[in-house]
């Protein structure tokens, strides 16, 4: 294996007395499709919120290309290209689609606040430049269609792939995307994972996720880091997880026993 | 975005109100000899560049209920330079705006933090914070407040007077309407641009959503805490141009009611348009002088006034604007 791209070193996160995340580790390499999977509760949404920078560990660390970024705010861990997508549908709801995007370039803006108040050069080149690049982005992700849409007006799937581009557009080098394909029927599952994987193959992103879709995760994966309250259990391929007795257990134990194709 | 070019219908609009805000309505009170009216006249414009401060708060989601805190503050900074330290004017009124921006830091940087109902309670109290705070220093001579404010001074750069001494002047009203006329055009123009440039799209983003704001990398707190300093150059600008008017200053001189008003002025006008905040005050402000023919109802009719338009137009009046695009 390469040098990972991203470390997870003995991260625990307590609230009180309820530890969500438990001494859990992993390395991630670059232009990987690693996803974190585990029953409801298990801690998955914790971890991505301190590889972002949204919760601060309480013990332990996150490393990203031999930099500490967690406790850092989330802000900066973006400018140094880990982005995160949510769990909900998170979107400026009443901007447009093209409006959501174009604002979320905001990381590569060249000019100051001051020169964009004053219509500078270089304010006028990055405006140009983030509406071309807005565009590459909705073309990417099919939305062309409604491109002008209200964010507030759209539909649950296309909301999605809305917030992925939304991501995508501070051009991170590592994306965590937070359940990307729920509520989703399976033929929307099925053109979004192809997009997960051309995030990988064109763009050059290496990609973390979160789902609870099985088939879909079986799929798309290179590895998979199985969680169940707060402890990592299984880390393997896809082929490996599905036989892992523990994995199967836990997942046995709870409602959804679909750990199967 | 929304094209920051300007069409020619909308520069027609901003020059028609150049027009009657400097040529018509001084026109007007010359044939018509209501000179009263260059003092509301000179007040709305006041009054409505403290509120496009407060405007520019809530375009961060946030409901600010303490310009009047500013506003006293910004009137305190400039009396006390011009009294005590016989700065002029002029000068005094860009450190009193600098002032308010600063303070606003301090105070801002812990409670900015809240959110919803928690910051507009906070900010409800900082006026009154800084009333009792100007009756228990002496700088600010306590409840007798400064008086005998003289007039604002001539201003020259290189021996050439831009503004002569308003004392001077045989008719110092229109002045100080002029003053506060140039001052609210800029202040919209400011804001406006604001607005319509990254800095206005990143607070709307902050509006929307401070969490998704920060993971596609603005630094929100910052953000937060600038565009609150804004609001408060405003407020302090604005106070301090009043002081001069009145030439006195008390420490009731703006109170929790006038922060209350601000905030109405951009309800009614419509939190969605930067020309809301100019317009509900001039419609309040007015109203509110209009009914007093009303005597003792003149309360009861105002505010049944104010319930009504916000049930009826929840988006303010400029949402009046947007109707009537819609049904074409
Ligand atoms: N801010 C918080 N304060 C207290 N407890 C929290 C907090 N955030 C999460 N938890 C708890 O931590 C545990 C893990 O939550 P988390 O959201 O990470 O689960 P998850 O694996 O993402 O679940 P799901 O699959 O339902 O999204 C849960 O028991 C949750 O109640
Ligand atoms: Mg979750």
């Amino acid at each position: 294996m390469t040098a990972p791209i991203l470390q997870v070193k003995g991260v625990t996160k307590r609230y009180g007395g309820l530890t969500a995340n438990n001494d859990i580790s992993f390395d991630v390499a670059p232009q990987e499709i690693l996803s974190v999977i585990g029953p409801n509760g298990a801690g998955k949404s914790t971890l991505f919120k301190q590889i972002a920078g949204f919760v601060t560990p309480t013990t332990g660390e996150v490393i990203y290309k031999g930099t500490k970024i967690s406790g850092l705010p989330p802000h900066k861990v973006a400018r140094m290209g880990v982005v995160r997508t949510f769990q909900e549908t998170t979107i400026f709801k009443s901007m447009t689609v093209r409006e959501n995007v174009i604002v979320s370039h905001h990381l590569r803006s060249k000019a100051s606040l001051l020169g964009f108040f004053f219509g500078s050069s270089q304010a006028k080149a990055d405006e140009a430049e983030f509406g071309k690049s807005a565009d590459d982005i909705i073309d990417f992700l099919g939305l062309q269609a409604i491109r002008n849409e209200t964010a507030s007006n759209l539909p649950q799937g296309h909301l999605r792939a809305l917030g992925m581009a939304i991501g995508l557009a501070t051009q991170p080098e590592v994306i965590l995307l937070d359940e990307p394909f729920a509520g989703m029927n399976h033929d929307e599952t099925m053109r979004m994972v192809a997009l997960v994987r051309r995030l990988r193959d064109e763009r050059g992103l290496t990609v973390l996720l979160v789902e609870h879709d099985m088939p879909a995760v079986m799929k798309i994966s290179d590895r998979i880091v199985c969680i169940n309250f707060g402890e990592k259990i299984a880390e393997g391929t896809p082929a490996e997880i599905q036989a892992n007795p523990r994995v199967i257990e836990a997942y046995l134990g709870s409602e959804d026993a679909a750990i199967g194709m | 975005m929304a094209p920051s070019r300007i069409s020619t219908p909308r520069l027609l609009g901003v020059l028609a109100f150049l027009v009657g805000v400097f040529v018509l309505v001084p026109a007007f009170i010359a044939l018509t000899g209501r000179w009263d009216f260059y003092y509301t006249l000179t007040s709305v414009a006041l009054l409505s560049v403290a509120a496009a401060g407060v405007w520019l708060t809530f375009y961060i989601g946030r409901i600010n209920i303490g310009q009047g805190a500013y506003a006293l503050t910004g009137g305190y900074v400039s009396a006390i330079l011009i009294t005590q330290h016989g700065i002029s004017f002029w000068l005094t009124l860009p450190l009193a705006g600098v002032f308010c921006a600063a303070v606003s830091v301090l105070i801002g940087l812990p409670i900015l933090r809240l959110r919803g109902v928690y910051f507009a309670m906070v900010t409800l109290v900082l006026t009154e914070v800084a009333r009792l705070t100007a009756l228990a220093l002496p700088i600010t001579n306590g409840a007798k407040g400064i008086t005998s404010i003289p007039l604002p001074g001539e201003l020259s750069i290189f021996g050439l007077t831009i503004i002569p001494d308003f004392a001077t002047l045989e008719n110092p009203k229109l002045a100080f309407y002029l003053m506060a006329a140039v001052l609210m055009v800029v202040t919209y123009l400011v804001l406006w641009r604001i607005v319509n440039s990254r800095l206005g799209h990143l607070c709307r983003s902050l509006q929307q959503n401070e969490e998704l704001s920060a993971s596609i990398g603005v630094n929100t707190a910052m953000l937060r805490v600038l565009a609150y300093a804004i609001s408060s150059f405003f407020g302090g600008l604005a106070g301090a141009i009043f002081v001069a008017i009145s030439q006195s200053i008390y420490p009731s001189s703006f109170v929790v009611q006038d922060s209350v008003n601000f905030m109405l002025y951009c309800f009614l006008g419509g939190l969605g348009y930067v020309f809301g905040p100019m317009l509900g005050t001039l419609l309040l402000y007015f109203g509110w002088d209009l009914l007093s023919v009303a005597k003792e109802y003149q309360l009861l009719i105002y505010s049944g006034a104010l319930i009504a338009l916000m049930l009826v137009l929840p988006n303010g009046v400029l949402s009046l604007l947007d109707r009537k695009g819609g049904r074409k």
